[in-house]
């Protein structure tokens, strides 16, 4: 790989950075809303009050006195106060940062490595009875929008059943500590990481076995087939090798919407995580905490983007010189 | 006489399709004897690349092979999986065509021969290296190729390569299937004459697959022309050009124009029409619809092999002994 290739990539990253930075001001600008207003939910302030807030939010300034502002700031990883909270945008995000990485993060890692294996087996025992079932099985789930696959299972297992429970991350005021309090958590984190992975998985799935197939279809197997290797061999060394190569760029690609991806579920199960401040600070409407969320989550898929375009040179040499 | 090293009987071969079977290879005998070069001539879904692959059982699974396949004596049709494995590439070998398509794009050249070697002769793994670039300095490539990719290397390189790849172990029956059909001419005559030479000297018997017979009679001692999955016309290869029996091989010949001829050059004469369908051949003869001398009966003769001359034989009506 060499550096040019690198710094080309690297340097088309931080353009597309730059370009979401300035975007998100403006695209929270063009919705006209009175945060002052908003955050008293029409209860009667004083003038004076009113314009101390919007002094204190920097809202009596001109647009682009805003923006300089914001530039500067934004340099400077500051992304304001929450109007909700008064809280620095930064601490509110650092706090539920973990919960929705420990969350989402589980269960992309879950439904790839699942989804390729499932993919494998359908692509290799294509058009038996076992192909039928993962690819129908996991072409439902997919099909499933996200909020509704998690109702269904909450209802199931946590209403009827109760053998989990409805939302939260710990039960409440339970205190528990050291290994309890991992089994709490561990409790909680089930039915809401079983929903999102099965709707990942049938992508993964789906695309593992149609990529499989064409690449049992090249003349490069036949070769490895000539040349006295064992059918598991072939599959194993020359077949899944190349075929993983576009779930590399799947895969890396749904790790940069870790961070976002799951505003539904995470509001379904009440999981306090970055989703479920975004649904509140979209109600609110809470225009710092959303900047801040929003510049996170496209920040998060610029960089996932550029692990691909690495990996993938990394992995397959055509591309380095292209 | 000696016993042929690959002595094919009454081979049929048969795909699955959609549509019914339909029959590529018809009921075709082909001896090789050990150190001899045979060639394998006719158009484009004449069968000629189904008999290769036929050869080493490389057909698709659901293809219906029939009739017999010895090599040595043993029969590669009833050979048991492990057995196979063992004979494929250790004792026959292939060069492919379209060395692009046939070469792992995402390995480098010194893996993929190595790899040959290290299965059958359970190398160590300097030996090995130590193996691979002796083999490419024999196909005329420095030795350090071996960490090239594929994409790396010119079609001509590439040909080398795969030669290399099938002299790995060295194998007593090399299958050469269209080995320059993708190279422009200057390098078509360079593999050619390293085929000739690695053959001379290596003491391989050799089956060379093309659709240009003018290749053939400079490398082949017998040639067999196959038109619509059978064997037309078969004979010592001198023959066959000077002297040929049956009108498909007349044509094919005259399809190429004699260097220094110029009626033959500004004239290049034909055939017209399509090869049949192989899953709906004409009655009778399956060359009449197109046979410049066809007879009223061709279209329902069962024509066979006739001996048309001292040492060869012919499918035509006008050589059938009466």
């Amino acid at each position: 790989m060499t550096f040019r290739f690198v710094s080309r990539k690297v340097l088309g990253s931080l353009a597309t950075l730059l370009f979401v930075v300035c975007f998100n001001f403006f695209l929270f600008r063009v919705v006209e809303s009175d945060p002052v207003s908003a955050l008293f939910r029409g209860r009667n302030i004083s003038q004076q009050q009113r314009q101390q807030l919007q002094h204190d939010f920097g809202l009596d300034k001109s647009k682009p006195e805003q923006f300089v502002r914001y530039l500067n700031q934004t340099a400077h990883l500051n992304f304001g106060f929450s109007f909700e909270t008064r809280q620095p945008v930064t601490s509110e995000i650092s706090a539920r940062i973990g919960r929705t990485i420990t969350l989402v993060g589980i269960s992309t890692l879950l439904s790839t490595t699942i989804g390729i294996w499932l993919g494998i087996i359908a692509a290799w025992r294509r058009n038996t009875p076992t192909d039928y079932v993962v690819t129908s099985t996991t072409m439902a789930f997919y099909a499933m929008p996200d909020f509704w696959l998690g109702l269904l299972l909450l209802a199931a297992f946590a209403e009827s059943f109760r053998w989990f429970p409805t939302g939260g991350i710990v039960n409440v005021g339970s205190g528990a500590t050291g290994l309890s309090h991992l089994v709490d958590e561990a409790k909680h984190l089930f039915l809401p990481g079983l929903t999102l992975t099965l709707a990942y998985l049938g992508e993964y799935t789906l695309i593992m076995r149609s990529s499989l197939l064409d690449t049992m279809g090249e003349d490069y197997l036949t070769l490895a087939r000539a040349k006295g290797l064992r059918d598991a061999t072939v599959r194993r060394r020359h077949a899944v090798p190349n075929a993983l190569l576009p779930i590399v760029t799947l895969a890396a690609v749904n790790f940069g919407f870790v961070l976002s991806g799951a505003i539904a579920v995470e509001s379904i199960y009440s999981w306090p995580g970055l989703g479920l401040a975004t649904y509140n600070a979209i109600r609110a409407p809470d225009l710092p905490m959303l900047q801040g969320l929003f510049l996170l989550f496209s920040a998060a898929v610029i960089v996932a983007n550029l692990a691909v375009d690495l990996l993938y040179a990394y992995l397959d040499p055509r591309v380095r010189t292209a | 006489m000696t016993q042929p090293l690959l002595d094919v009987r009454n081979l049929s071969v048969s795909y699955r399709t959609k549509s019914g079977p339909v029959t590529a290879v018809r009921d075709i005998d082909l001896q090789v004897n050990p150190g001899e070069t045979v060639g394998l001539a006719g158009e484009s879904g004449c069968g000629k690349s189904t008999m290769a692959n036929a050869i080493l059982r490389l057909l698709p699974p659901g293809t219906r092979v029939e009739g017999e396949i010895f090599f040595d004596g043993e029969d590669v049709l009833t050979m048991k999986p492990g057995r196979l494995r063992a004979v494929r590439w250790a004792e026959m070998a292939v060069v492919f065509q379209g060395a692009l398509h046939t070469l792992n794009p995402v390995q480098r050249i010194g893996r993929q021969i190595g790899e040959a070697i290290e299965l059958h002769e359970n190398t160590s793994q300097s030996e090995t290296r130590k193996r691979v670039g002796a083999l490419l300095e024999q196909v005329g490539l420095p030795a350090g190729r071996a960490n090239d990719y594929p994409h790396q290397l010119s079609g001509g390189q590439r040909q080398r390569v795969m030669i290399a790849m099938a002299l790995a172990c060295s194998p007593r029956l090399l299958i050469a299937d269209e080995p320059t059909t993708a190279l422009d001419v200057m390098v078509q005559a360079q593999v050619l004459d390293l085929l000739e030479e690695l053959q001379r000297d290596l003491g391989l018997a050799m089956i060379f697959i093309t659709h240009d017979l003018s290749v053939l009679t400079s490398v082949c001692e017998r040639l067999a022309v196959m038109y619509a999955g059978r064997i037309v016309e078969e004979g010592p290869s001198a023959t066959v050009f000077s002297r040929p029996a049956h009108p498909y091989t007349r044509a094919l010949i005259r399809a190429f124009p004699t260097i220094g001829d110029t009626a033959s050059r500004m004239a290049p004469s034909g055939l017209a029409g399509d090869p049949p369908d192989p899953a709906d051949l004409p009655s009778g003869c399956s060359f009449h619809p197109r046979c410049p001398v066809m007879h009223e009966e061709c279209p329902h003769l069962d024509v066979e092999l006739w001996p048309a001359g001292p040492d060869s034989r012919a499918a035509c009506i006008e050589v059938r002994p009466t």
